[in-house]
């Protein structure tokens, strides 16, 4: 029998999400309901299915629309790179609009305290630090904040599974989702991923209100390396504005020979 | 000790045409470049720029209503074994100053990278620009470029430089050794050019400390690392001063001009940032010993900026952040200062609008700590479509003391307006 290289790092990447799950009930947390425990563990199955890709490479095409129907286009490569127990580092350089080309901005994404965010700004060849206090702020203009474009690591929200439900030809499961974090533009979202693979199909966001804000609708499902199911297009409309913003992913790749310091600031300097 | 006819200037251009030539012979030398080039890439910007001053000069000879034309081409090479050459040129046709239409190469590099286990280390050789720093008003410990000071007056438009630049990068920090051959020289406006001293700066008549005068090997190194919320960095310079000591001295025909000196110094650097939720806080600080003061004399200085920035996100609940930011700069040879930096207050606000246009303004003022002087600035970007944007310029510089050091540019407030092509 030939083990399974990714089995073991899947295995620790689990027991590093239970651990302090097991410490916060043991230290006499308020006890998960059956609904909230539900939807924790499946949380936490959707990112075993996640864990194990070591790297991968893609490019994204966002296109920008107003009311009016008004187009705009952004084109970005897209790099994000595993790390053991603590999460994803991911490195975006831009291609469009033309008058940030170059621009390039890492993302060193944590479980336990803020991410680590730098920029570099091509024209003056300055790499600098920046906050990553804006949670909800929007990404290039777009329908997409900044935490919908960051990895959502499990341990950032609080689950209440819903029900299960048809969706297309498959059954769906609906899991409501608390963010932890304070500076987050939403009180909560609802998020629906079929039972078979935890593919997510549909999350609708709700403000700080409680106001339906938007609805992420995603299609274009491919699998890579066997395993790894990714999504083609993702299409966020904001219901208050009217504007929505269509996500489109192309070229993935995964395993690649990127090294880790490329994910650094020397790396950022050098990005393309 | 007086330069001939040739000029500087000239000397430096053949200089880097033949560094380029160099290159790019490297590059086609190269077996693997000749059997298939993996990447090539071409990009750049074309600008429209007009300034408008709208108060009389106060020297002879000075226009008041400039334009430009800015190119700014790139062009990137990556053979299939990894390394890459980049060339940037720049070039600015000025329709009144002929001093500030003048050509220069930022980037003319070719880029090596290697692994040494958890390490990369990485060879840059050729012409490059690097940034070192975390401020925004006054950038101290940032030595490695000269400034291009008839670009803009902020001091931020810097040439590009010839060296060899190693960077080892590993977990435990990043170290920087960089060997600089040739000096550049500061650019300064000519007779009908705006924010001059009276007395032209004639880079003809340059002289330099060293004997082996811009040929001197500047070196310099530095070591950064960020430990959880901290960035910071440790570097030292010796070589060639990129601020020049300006001394009145006579032309061949007669006239007066200020020569510039250009002094061996040494500059030990500490750059450091903070970054906790949504405030930074920045300090940069630096050591400097040889060169001559306001009077003339030499006298080693300490200077830093200290300060930082809080950001309001999402102000109103509309898309709009706020950033405030406040900056020190306080040099200790006070009035014997010869940087506009003695002892000023920055306070600035950065409003991004996070619209589709990718607005945003910066409005900021610089005061003086001792007088009145103030510069108030403000400058607005926006995407007009998906390649053109427009950039408009205020500075207004008011109250300015006879003793300050930006007195003789006290009618120069302009406001100016760009328009930019990206492809």
């Amino acid at each position: 029998m030939t083990s399974n290289p990714f089995a073991l790092q899947r295995i620790a990447h689990g027991l590093a999400a239970i651990i302090p799950i097991l410490l916060a009930l043991s230290t006499g947390a308020s006890e998960l309901t059956e609904a909230e425990q539900k939807g924790l563990d499946i949380a936490l199955e959707a990112r075993a299915k996640k864990d194990g890709f070591e790297n991968f490479t893609a490019s994204q095409v966002m296109v920008l629309r107003n009311k009016q129907g008004r187009e705009s286009r952004r084109a970005l490569r897209v790099k994000v790179m595993e790390v053991d127990a603590d999460g994803d580092r991911s490195l975006f350089v831009f291609d469009e609009p033309r008058d940030v080309q170059g621009t390039a901005f890492l993302i060193h994404g944590h479980t336990d305290k803020p991410d680590d965010q730098w920029l570099y700004l091509p024209a003056l060849k300055r790499v600098k630090r920046i906050s990553s206090a804006n949670r909800s702020g929007s990404f290039m203009g777009s329908e997409f904040a900044y935490e919908d474009m960051s990895p959502p690591e499990v341990e950032r929200f609080t689950y209440r599974y819903l029900h299960d439900e048809p969706c297309g030809e498959l059954t769906c499961t609906v899991v409501e989702r608390f963010p932890v974090d304070g500076k987050s533009g939403y009180s909560r979202q609802v998020v629906w991923q079929d039972t078979e693979e935890l593919r997510l199909w549909k999350v609708e966001y709700f403000d700080r209100k409680n106001a339906h804000l938007k609805t992420l609708t995603v299609d274009g499902y491919e699998r890579y390396l066997d395993r790894y199911w990714q999504a083609s297009n993702m299409n966020m409309v904001n219901h208050l504005t009217g504007k929505s913003t269509v996500l489109t992913w192309t070229d993935y790749q995964f395993q690649t020979d990127l090294a880790a310091m490329e994910f650094t600031q020397t790396g950022l300097r050098r990005a393309r | 000790m007086v330069r001939g006819i040739a000029g500087v200037g000239g000397q430096q251009t053949v200089t880097f045409g033949r560094v380029i030539a160099l290159l790019l012979a490297l590059t086609l030398c190269d077996p693997a470049a000749a059997s298939g080039i993996a990447h090539v890439e071409f990009s750049g910007s074309l600008g429209v720029e007009a300034r408008r001053f709208p108060e009389s000069p106060a020297h002879p000879g000075q226009g008041s209503q400039p334009s430009s034309l800015v190119a700014m081409p790139s062009l990137y090479v990556e053979s299939q074994t990894g390394w890459s050459f980049t060339l940037s040129p720049f070039y600015r046709f000025d329709g009144e100053d002929p001093r500030r239409t003048h050509a220069d190469v930022h980037e003319a590099y070719a880029l090596f990278l290697g692994e040494a286990g958890d390490a990369q280390w990485e060879l840059r050789v050729g012409v490059d620009r690097v940034f070192w720093g975390v401020v925004e008003s006054n950038n101290l410990v940032d030595i490695v470029n000269q400034i291009d000071l008839v670009e803009h007056p902020d001091e931020k438009s810097k040439l590009g430089q010839f060296m060899g630049h190693f960077t080892y990068a590993a977990t435990w920090g990043v170290v920087e050794l960089l060997g600089m051959p040739f000096h550049r020289q500061r650019t300064f406006p000519g007779r009908s050019g705006r924010l001059r001293f009276p007395w032209l700066v004639d880079a003809d008549l340059a002289t330099y400390e060293s004997g082996a005068e811009e040929r001197h090997v500047d070196v310099a190194a530095r070591y950064s690392h960020t430990v959880g919320a901290l960035d910071f960095g440790i570097s030292a310079f010796d070589g060639t001063s990129r601020e020049p000591f300006l001394i009145p001295a006579f032309r061949a025909d007669g006239d007066i001009a200020l020569a510039p000196h250009y002094r061996q110094i040494r500059q030990l650097g500490l750059d450091g940032q903070l970054t906790l939720g949504a405030w930074l806080l920045k300090l940069e600080a630096i050591q400097r010993s040889g060169m001559f003061n306001r009077l003339g004399r030499e006298e080693p200085y300490s200077s830093f900026v200290l300060g930082g920035e809080y950001s309001f996100y999402s102000v109103f609940g509309s898309a709009l952040d706020i950033t405030v930011l406040t900056e020190w700069s306080y040099d200790d040879r006070g009035i014997r200062s010869t940087t506009k930096f003695e002892n000023d207050l920055f306070l600035g606000a950065r409003l991004a609008f996070n619209d589709v246009q990718g607005t945003e303004l910066l409005v900021s003022t610089l005061q003086g700590a001792d007088h009145d002087s103030r510069v108030f600035s403000a400058e607005l970007n926006r995407r007009l479509a998906d390649r053109w944007s427009l950039r408009l310029e205020a500075i207004a510089l008011r109250e300015l003391d006879p003793t300050d050091i930006l007195y003789e540019t006290r009618r120069d407030s302009f406001v100016e307006v760009g328009v930019v092509y990206s492809f």
